[in-house]
């Protein structure tokens, strides 16, 4: 029993935190362009960029 | 597939049009909105953007200029955010970049763009909460079921409540509103059983919580909110989808004229200060600004979006010009005859409003059944309260059974199920090119059992292509190197005919309403009408449909283009008559045009110069005969048509005014697209059915236990998971058969990205 009063809210919390993160995630234009976040990993960091 | 709807829907409304006079520099700034420090931002459609190479051209064309501070290429909805200084350098560099890096390019008005949605936001953001609400609570009564001992349930129980309540208050507010709008104005709607049974669940749960009781229905009620948000997100999505697609096709009306002063001085002004009389001046090229008469010049007056004519026809002084028409060759000075919002436009846009009501006539599947959902279930609950009662129960009992019937018939199948198919459909349409407005459309196109057809434009490419015949392939193919060089749009048909243009190694110099002159080694290259290669004139016949190439002076071929039937025109009519659809074509043009085409496409039933009244008047006869026709057409002329039609189609280069019109707008330039919609659309239906029939069977075995008070919350929760998954899985299976295969109309695409 008294393991149960540490670990729920542990539990919510943790569940808490994933909401939360994800409404960041959301306000924050993550999801914006999920193609263009994959394609841009093809590029190119400017500093290579100017070494060529 | 979407750069085909780009590259298509674009290109040829867009290019027949100097794109560079639409934007007047002011005409940007006034689309501009503020951004931070001072700046102001702007949004470009990119329609031929589509992978990494490109996102790095783009950005790297606008960084270096001094006036941008940061430029960000979205590749989702192929759009790039500009934002920049507007004190330095002229904002007219920003699309200038974009297109020298080769890439077509044209603004995007904040105001008519679909893609911010504060619905959708809220939509999504209810959907997180109750889904970690219902997988947490989920938790505690797995193992409240599993035998947990009072004490422990007790403490589930609140722990429960504390997460539930406050999340039921915000993710049950769209539900909340809706249904107590649907009240105040005396009506039901599919929200009303649901907030009520939500509301009774959760207000009963918390009554079992405090006199710690059994059975608390809190997973019931969050898991139900849960899937209903993920229907409306669903059905949401689909809409916004078809909107912005659309937004990124809407080309810039011209919004200025350009105004002479009676000192013969030119000004640029607003076309809503063009009143009767004002004396304008019409540029090659520009699209007439409003219903004007000639007072000098002649030409040529391409009038295809208007009339569906289809060859251009020749004006001079005196001649009638309809707004929206475009002026071909030369620059006429015209008198206004009436202001802009007499004009053409206006009235089409009035018709259009007229025919309205077939679709506002039109209530959705879903809420007609829910229409005859809602009572039935809330009288079984009543019944079942007042039976146990009478049985003496005692309240609570009656009251609990009566709450399990509501949590039970609660229309997750109606919820779920119908925005589950028609995401699907739309995302299937989407892939083969075809884009849908809303549910409501899918429906509709499922009862249509005529398809009237429009011609030019519709059954015919639109475009000119060049006529079979024999040409020398070295002439073909530096006739076509001088046509990419213009924007015109027989220059664009005869430069789509070469397999590949050469670069030409000199100046080449286009001559408005003209042609193409390029002094290259081999000689001068003149590419354009009869005059212009220095030939005597002709016959006015023939007007528009001929282009003359001459090297030095001499005749070195003439080319005839015509606007063909698109290749699979006979295909897709064969295919809709093998689907027992009544195929008719209605034309503005002329009979000869029209019979020639009907006849090759073996069309028994066909009608030519039929206004856009007539048309109206042919749909409401179908619609008196207890038929419902799909309207497929892009002009203006053909809007009211399309608006007034039971359902309707449009390609995707119908002029602006014809799309917004249209339920469903195909990208992909395929006429077989019709067949595949309305097959789909039946397809669709039969699953909605279906679907409501997996709903009935589950009420049919689940609300008897409901009833008689066999149901506890475990019991819900298995029920209402198990029918949820059911009816997508079916909804799923839309996605199965042949596509249609999208062919790549390769050259129109290096036509436009030289």
């Amino acid at each position: 029993m008294s393991g149960l009063l540490v670990l729920i809210p542990i539990a919510l919390l943790l569940g808490l935190g994933a909401l939360a993160t994800f409404l960041w995630a959301l306000r924050s234009g993550q999801y914006e362009d999920l193609k263009g976040a994959g394609e841009r990993i093809l590029q190119d960091d400017p500093q290579d960029h100017a070494r060529r | 597939m979407t750069a085909e709807l780009a590259a298509h829907g674009l290109d040829a409304a867009d290019f027949a049009a100097p794109v560079e006079a639409q934007e007047a520099a002011d005409t940007l700034l006034a689309l501009s909105v503020a951004a931070a420090d001072g700046c102001r931002s702007l949004e470009f459609a990119v329609p031929d953007a589509y992978c990494a190479a490109c996102i790095t051209t783009i950005e790297d064309a606008l960084t270096p200029l001094p006036q941008v501070r940061s430029a960000r290429v979205n590749l989702t909805s192929r759009r790039v955010r500009v934002t920049f200084r507007s004190g330095q350098g002229s904002v007219l560099d920003l699309p200038r970049a974009i297109r020298a890096s080769g890439y077509r390019t044209h603004v995007l008005d904040p105001a008519a763009d679909g893609s911010r949605d504060p619905a959708l936001a809220e939509l999504i953001r209810a959907m997180a909460v109750a889904g970690f609400a219902a997988a947490n609570i989920m938790l505690f009564s797995v193992s409240v079921w599993a035998g947990a001992d009072a004490p422990t349930r007790n403490l589930f129980h609140w722990v429960s409540a504390l997460i539930a309540l406050p999340a039921i208050a915000y993710a049950g507010r769209p539900f909340f509103r809706s249904a107590a709008a649907a009240l105040r104005a005396g009506r039901t709607n599919m929200d009303v059983p649901i907030a009520i049974g939500v509301t009774l669940a959760t207000g009963l749960s918390l009554y079992e919580t405090i006199t710690s009781g059994e059975h608390a229905y809190f997973d019931a009620s969050t898991m139900l909110l849960f899937f209903l948000l993920v229907g409306r997100t669903l059905d949401h999505l689909t809409q916004r989808r078809a909107r912005s697609a659309l937004s990124d096709l809407a080309r810039l009306l011209p919004r200025r004229a350009t105004l002479v002063d009676p000192d013969g001085s030119l000004r640029q002004v607003a076309i809503d200060e063009i009143v009767a009389g004002s004396r304008l001046l019409v540029r090659p090229g520009e699209r007439v600004p409003v219903d004007c008469r000639i007072t000098e010049g002649e030409g040529t007056i391409d009038t295809a979006l208007v009339n569906g004519e289809s060859t251009p026809s020749r004006v001079g002084p005196g001649t009638q010009l309809a707004a929206g028409t475009i002026n071909l060759s030369s620059s006429l000075r015209v008198e206004a005859v009436r202001p802009a919002t007499e004009s053409f436009l206006a009235r089409m846009t009035e018709l259009m409003h007229a025919a309205e009501h077939t679709r506002t006539r039109y209530r959705r599947i879903a809420d007609r059944a829910s229409a005859l959902y809602a009572p039935a279930v809330h009288l079984t609950a009543f019944v079942t309260f007042l039976g146990w009662m009478l049985l003496g129960a005692g309240w609570h009992t009656a009251l609990t059974n009566a709450v399990a019937v509501l949590i039970i018939t609660c229309p997750c199948a109606l919820g779920l199920a119908v925005p589950m198919v028609q995401a699907t459909a739309a995302g299937r349409l989407f892939r083969n090119g075809i884009m849908m407005r809303d549910g409501a459309a899918l429906e509709r196109a499922a009862a249509v059992t005529d398809v009237v057809f429009d011609k030019t434009g519709t059954l015919t490419r639109g475009a000119p292509a060049l006529d079979e015949q024999p040409l020398d392939p070295a002439v073909l193919r530096i006739a076509a190197s001088l046509a990419a060089h213009s924007t015109h749009a027989l220059a664009r048909g005869l430069a789509a005919a070469a397999y590949g243009v050469v670069p030409l190694d000199g100046p080449v110099v286009e001559y408005a309403g003209q042609g193409v002159e390029a002094v290259i080694a081999s000689g001068t290259w003149r590419l354009g009408s009869r005059a212009f290669c220095g030939l005597p004139a002709e016959d006015a016949g023939s007007a528009g449909s001929r282009v003359y190439l001459a090297r030095d002076g001499h005749l070195v071929a003439e080319f005839t283009l015509r606007d063909g039937l698109r290749d699979d025109a006979s295909s897709a009519i064969r295919r809709l008559e093998e689907d027992r659809l009544r195929v008719a074509i209605l034309s503005g043009d002329a009979p000869a045009a029209v019979a020639a085409v009907a006849t090759e496409l073996n069309v028994a039933d066909f009608a030519a110069r039929q206004s856009p009244a007539d048309k109206l008047g042919r749909l409401a006869a179908i619609d008196g005969a207890g038929r419902k026709a799909m309207m497929v057409g892009d002009g203006i002329n053909d809007a009211p048509a399309l608006r007034g039609a039971y359902a309707s189609m449009a390609p995707s280069s119908a002029s602006d005014i014809g799309r917004g019109a249209a339920d469903f707008v195909f990208t992909n330039e395929r006429l077989e697209s019709v067949p595949f919609t309305i097959e789909l659309a039946h397809r669709a239906h039969r699953l909605v059915l279906e679907n409501f029939g997996i709903a009935i069977a589950y009420n049919a075995i689940a609300l008897p236990l409901a009833v008689t008070g066999q149901v506890t919350p475990f019991i819900a929760a298995i029920a209402m998971s198990g029918s949820s998954f059911l009816v997508v899985a079916n909804a799923m299976r839309l996605n199965l058969g042949r596509d249609l295969v999208a062919r790549r109309a390769a050259s129109r695409v290096d036509g436009a990205s030289r």
